[in-house]
C-alpha cells in the first residue's frame, strides 16, 4: 500500500495554495499549543487534592477577554487577504489563455480543442501556457476536479462557467468530478495529461480532424440559417458579429453588456431576453435544436469573427 | 449553588411519586405533557435513528476498505451516504441535545413546572416521529440517493428514487424543530423562577435560547426550499431546474441559508452542556460568564451570514466569495472565545475527571481541530482545492461527532443520575469515554490527509493511492462503535444495579440538582427563589472538604 502524504504540485497555482495551507497549518498547531499546554497543565497542576494556591485572581477580566478577542482577529484578517489574493487570481485567467472546452454529463467528460481534436475523460495540455476551460453539463451539476492544479470549479447545466491553470509539470494526473453527479459519480474520473508544447503540437497534428471547431461553428452557422440573417445582404435587419465578442453591446433598453460567452449564449437561446439596440426582436430562440457541443462551436466561430474587423461600424 | 429559601416543604417527607413512577401505562407515555417524559421519548427515538445511520456508516467504511466498488452497488452506496446524512442530521444531532436534555433541564433550571407549552411540545414529538417514519418509509421502499443536500436539478428531475417522500419527512420534522423552538423562547422568557435575571441563568439556557432563535428563524426557509424542489419534482415549477428556466444556485443559497445556521443548532448545544460540566468538575466559577453568553448570541447572528462558504466553487460571483470568506473567519472568533474562557476556568481550580469531564475535555480538544480546520475552509484558495473532498468530511465530523456526539454522551451521563435517580459504572464510563476518543481520531484524522491529496467525497470507488487512509479511518470506525456500544450496555445494566443517586452526587449548583432524583412530576415541591450567581463554585472549599475526608 502506498503512504502518500501530499499531492503533486503540476500547476502554478499549487505552490501558493500549499504555502498557504502549511501557513494554516503552522497557525492551527501553535493555536493548539496555545489552547492545550496550558490545559494539560491546568489539569495536572490543579488536579483534586494537589495541595496548590487556589485563591482567585485579580486580573481586570475584560483585559484579558479583549486580548483574546482581537488578536485571533487580526490574525483571520491576515490570512483572509493572503488567501482572498490568491483567489482572485485564480478567477481571472490571462488574456492570451488558450481555450479548451468541456461538456459534462451523466457519467463522462467530453472536451474539444480549438484545434478540433477531441477526447473523452482525458486532457491533454501543454505545458508552459495558460489553459482556460469553458465548461458547462448537459444534464446536473459536476465539478471539474484537477487535484494536481488545485483547481476545481463545478460544471452547472444552462451556464458556461470557466476554470484556468498553468501546467508546469509534464505528467499523468487525476481528474475527478467533485460534486455528487448520480450512480457513476465516482466514475466520473480521468487523467489530464501534461506533456511538453512540442509534444501536444504533436499529438493535436496526429490525431487533427476534418474542421476546427470554429469552422464546424461556421459551418453550422450557415446550416442552422444564421448566415441568411447575420450575414451579406439579406432582407432583415441583424447585427453583423465580427468583432462582437469582447466588446460592450448596447441593448435596446438602454443597457450596456458586454458581450462574453454568456452573452452569446444567451443571444442564441433566449434571443428574447437581451435586445441589441437599433434591431428588430426577430430573431428565433434554438433552444432545443442546437446541441451543447454545437453551441460551443458556433461560440468559438463567433469569438474568432471578434478578431476579425468588422466591415461596418457598429 | 444558587441560594434558594425553600420554605419547608409541608408533610410529604415520605416516597414521594416522581416522574417515573407517576405511570407506568404505553398510554401515560404517548399522551404525556410531562418535559421530562418528552425529553425521555426524544431519547428513545433518536437513538433508534442513530443505530440505523450507525449501521449505514459501518456498511459504506467496510466498502471503503478496498479500492474497487465491491462490497455494495454504486446505487446502493449512494442511498447509504444520502441515508445516512439525512438520519443523522435531521433525526439525530438536531434534536440531540436540545430535545433530549434541553426538554428535560430548561424547566428544572429555570425553576419552572414544565415549558410553556406543553401540549404543543408532545405534538412537537409527534411530528418528529411523523417526519422521522416518512423517511424511514422512503428508506425502505427503496431509498434516496441524491446525499443529504438534495442539490438541484438531480433531485428535482434526475434521480429515479423517493425524493419527495424523503423531502416530506425532512419537512414535517422541521415544524417539530420550529415548535421546540418557540416553546423554548417562550419558557425562557415567561418561566424563570423568581429572582433567576438573565445574566443568573446557567449558560445552558444562554446556549439554548440561541439555539431556538436559529430553529425559528432558519428552518423555514429550508421548508420552503423543500417545498419548491418537490413542486418543481411534481409538476415541472421551473425554480431550480434550468431547462425550466430555473436555477441550481439558487436552490443551493436557499438549502445553505438554512443548512449553515443548522450547524449552530447542532453545536450551540452542545456548548452548552460544557458550560456546565467544566465549572462543576473544576469547582470554578465559570470564566467570563457575559463573553460566553453574548458567544453564543454572536453565533446564532453571524451563523446567518456566511452560508455562501459552501459555494466557493459553485459560481457564484468572486466578490460574493470574498465576503462570505471574510465573514466565515470572523464567525471563528466567538467560538475562540469560548474555548479561552473554558480552558481559563480551569485555572486554579479544583479538578477531578469523572466521565462528563473527559466528555468535556475531548469535546474542547475536537472542537478546537475541528474549528481550526474552518479556518481552512473559509480560506478561498485553499478551500477550493479541499471543498468536496474528505478535508471537508473530516471537518464537519469533528464539529459534528467531536462536538456534539461528545458532548451529548458528557451530558447524558452527567445528567444521568437525575434522569433515572441511578449512578452509570464510573471506571466503564471513563473507559468508554477514552475509547471513544481514540477511535474517533483515527477514524477521521486520515480523512483531513486524504482530503488534501484529492480524494473526493461521496466515493464509491477511489484510486488505490487513498487506500491507507481509508484502511485507518476503517479501523478508527471500529473503535468508535465500541466506544458507542459500552455505555448503552452500562446505562441499561445501571437502571437496576447502578447505585442510588441522590438528589446532587456531583455537588454541582444549579437548580436542577435542588429537587430529588429522579425529579418529582412537578420538577419542585415549592417554587425556588434564586439569590444568587451561577456556578457558585470554591475550589477551595472542595480542597477542604477532600482533605477532612481524607482524614
Ligand atoms: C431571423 C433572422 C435571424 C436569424 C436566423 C438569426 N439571428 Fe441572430 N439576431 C437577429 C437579430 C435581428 C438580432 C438583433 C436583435 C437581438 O438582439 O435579438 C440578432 C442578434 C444576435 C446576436 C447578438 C448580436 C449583438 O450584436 O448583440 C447574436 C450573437 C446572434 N444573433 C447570433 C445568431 C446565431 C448564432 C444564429 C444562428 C444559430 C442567429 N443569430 C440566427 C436575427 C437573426
Ligand atoms: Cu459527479
Ligand atoms: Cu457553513
Amino acid at each position: 500500500m502506498r503512504f502518500p502524504l501530499f499531492p503533486d504540485q503540476a500547476s502554478t497555482l499549487a505552490p501558493k495554495v500549499d504555502e498557504l495551507y502549511f501557513g494554516l497549518t503552522l497557525l492551527s498547531a501553535i493555536m493548539m499549543a496555545i489552547i492545550f499546554l496550558p490545559m494539560l497543565y491546568f489539569l495536572y497542576k490543579y488536579r483534586r487534592g494537589n495541595k496548590v494556591d487556589r485563591s482567585p485572581l485579580r486580573i481586570p477580566l475584560w483585559k484579558i477577554e479583549v486580548t483574546w478577542t482581537v488578536i485571533p482577529l487580526l490574525i483571520v484578517f491576515g490570512f483572509y487577504t493572503w488567501a482572498a489574493d490568491i483567489f482572485f487570481d485564480q478567477e481571472r485567467p490571462p488574456a492570451e489563455a488558450m481555450d479548451i472546452t468541456v461538456i459534462g454529463k451523466q457519467w463522462m467528460w467530453k472536451i474539444q480543442h480549438p484545434e478540433g481534436n477531441r477526447e473523452i475523460n482525458e486532457l491533454h495540455v501543454p505545458t508552459g501556457r495558460a489553459v482556460r476551460l469553458i465548461m458547462t453539463s448537459q444534464d446536473v451539476i459536476h465539478s471539474f476536479f484537477l487535484p494536481a492544479f488545485r483547481v476545481k470549479q463545478d460544471v452547472l447545466p444552462g451556464r458556461y462557467v470557466t476554470e484556468w491553470f498553468q501546467p508546469t509539470k509534464v505528467g499523468t494526473y487525476h481528474l475527478f468530478c467533485a460534486e455528487y453527479c448520480g450512480t457513476s459519480h465516482s466514475g466520473m474520473v480521468g487523467h489530464v495529461i501534461v506533456m511538453e508544447p512540442a509534444d501536444y503540437e504533436e499529438w493535436l497534428r496526429v490525431g487533427k480532424p476534418a474542421e476546427t471547431m470554429a469552422q464546424s461553428g461556421e459551418r453550422l452557422f450557415r446550416e442552422l440559417g444564421c448566415s441568411g440573417c447575420h450575414m451579406g445582404n439579406s432582407q432583415i435587419r441583424a447585427p453583423r458579429l465580427e468583432g462582437l465578442f469582447g466588446k460592450p453591446v448596447p441593448l435596446a433598453d438602454g443597457q450596456i453588456v458586454m458581450a462574453d460567452e454568456k452573452y452569446i449564449r444567451d443571444s442564441i437561446l433566449l434571443p428574447q431576453s437581451q435586445i441589441a439596440a437599433g434591431y428588430a426582436p426577430v430573431m428565433p430562440t434554438f433552444a432545443g435544436h442546437i446541441s451543447e457541443e454545437e453551441l460551443l462551436q458556433l461560440l468559438l466561430y463567433i469569438k474568432s469573427l471578434g478578431l476579425k474587423q468588422p466591415e461596418e461600424t457598429r | 449553588m444558587n441560594e434558594t429559601e425553600a420554605v419547608p416543604v409541608p408533610a410529604p417527607a415520605e416516597v414521594e411519586e416522581n416522574y417515573l413512577s407517576a405511570g407506568h401505562t404505553v398510554r401515560s407515555w404517548l399522551l404525556t405533557t410531562d418535559h421530562k417524559r418528552i425529553g425521555l421519548l426524544y431519547l428513545f427515538s433518536i437513538i433508534f435513528f442513530f443505530a440505523i445511520a450507525a449501521v449505514a456508516a459501518a456498511i459504506m467504511r467496510l466498502e471503503l476498505l478496498t479500492p474497487p466498488g465491491d462490497l455494495v452497488l454504486s446505487a446502493t452506496y449512494n442511498k447509504l451516504f444520502t441515508l445516512h446524512g439525512v438520519i443523522m442530521v435531521w433525526f439525530f444531532l438536531i434534536p440531540s441535545i436540545p430535545n433530549v436534555l434541553g426538554n428535560f433541564l430548561i424547566p428544572m433550571m429555570i425553576g419552572a413546572r414544565d415549558v410553556a407549552f406543553p401540549k404543543l411540545n408532545l405534538l412537537s414529538w409527534y411530528l418528529f416521529m411523523a417526519g422521522g417514519l416518512l423517511a424511514l418509509h422512503a428508506i425502505i421502499v427503496g431509498g434516496v440517493d441524491t446525499g443529504w443536500t438534495f442539490y438541484t436539478p438531480y433531485s428535482s428531475r434526475y434521480s429515479n428514487t423517493h425524493t419527495v417522500e424523503m423531502a416530506l419527512g425532512i419537512f414535517l420534522s422541521g415544524f417539530a424543530s420550529i415548535l421546540t423552538g418557540l416553546n423554548f423562547i417562550i419558557t425562557v422568557h415567561e418561566m424563570r423562577a423568581p429572582g433567576l435575571t438573565w445574566f443568573r441563568l446557567p449558560l445552558f439556557i444562554w446556549s439554548h435560547y440561541a439555539t431556538s432563535l436559529i430553529l425559528v428563524l432558519a428552518t423555514p426557509v429550508l421548508a420552503i426550499t423543500l417545498l419548491l424542489m418537490m413542486l418543481e419534482r411534481i409538476w415541472g415549477l421551473g425554480i431550480f431546474d434550468p431547462r425550466l428556466g430555473g436555477d441550481p444556485v439558487l436552490f443551493q443559497h436557499l438549502f445553505w441559508f438554512y443548512s449553515h445556521p443548522a450547524v449552530y443548532i447542532m453545536i450551540l448545544p452542545s456548548m452548552a452542556v460544557v458550560s456546565e460540566l467544566i465549572p462543576c468538575f473544576s469547582r470554578k466559577r465559570i470564566f467570563g460568564y457575559k463573553f460566553i453568553a453574548f458567544a453564543s448570541m454572536a453565533i446564532a447572528v453571524l451563523g446567518f451570514v456566511v452560508w455562501g462558504h459552501h459555494m466557493f466553487v459553485s459560481g457564484q460571483s468572486v466578490y460574493a466569495g470574498m465576503i462570505f470568506s471574510i465573514l466565515s473567519f470572523i464567525v471563528a472568533i466567538p467560538s475562540g472565545i469560548k474555548v479561552f474562557n473554558w480552558t481559563a476556568t480551569l485555572h486554579r481550580g479544583s479538578i477531578s475527571f469523572e466521565t462528563p469531564m473527559l466528555y468535556a475535555l475531548g469535546f474542547i480538544g475536537l472542537f478546537s481541530l475541528g474549528g481550526l480546520t474552518g479556518l481552512f475552509l473559509a480560506a478561498l484558495a485553499v478551500d477550493v482545492h479541499v471543498t468536496d473532498t474528505y478535508f471537508v468530511v473530516a471537518h464537519f465530523h469533528y464539529i459534528m461527532v467531536g462536538g456534539t456526539v461528545l458532548a451529548f454522551m458528557g451530558g447524558i451521563h452527567f445528567w444521568w443520575p437525575k434522569i433515572t435517580g441511578r449512578m452509570y459504572p464510573e471506571k466503564l464510563g471513563q473507559l468508554a469515554a477514552l475509547v471513544t476518543f481514540i477511535g474517533f481520531n483515527l477514524t477521521f484524522f486520515p480523512q483531513f490527509v486524504m482530503g488534501y491529496l484529492g480524494m473526493p467525497r461521496r466515493y464509491h470507488a477511489y484510486a488505490p493511492e487513498f487506500q491507507i487512509y481509508h484502511v485507518l479511518s476503517t479501523a478508527g470506525a471500529t473503535i468508535l462503535g465500541v466506544g458507542y456500544l459500552l455505555p448503552v450496555i452500562y446505562l441499561l445494566w445501571s437502571l437496576r444495579h447502578g447505585k442510588k443517586a441522590g438528589a446532587n452526587p456531583w455537588g454541582a449548583t444549579g437548580l436542577e440538582w435542588q429537587t430529588p432524583s429522579p425529579p418529582p412530576v412537578h420538577n419542585f415541591a415549592e417554587v425556588p427563589r434564586v439569590t444568587g450567581e451561577p456556578y457558585d463554585y470554591s475550589p477551595q472549599e472542595e480542597e477542604k472538604k477532600a482533605e477532612d475526608d481524607h482524614a
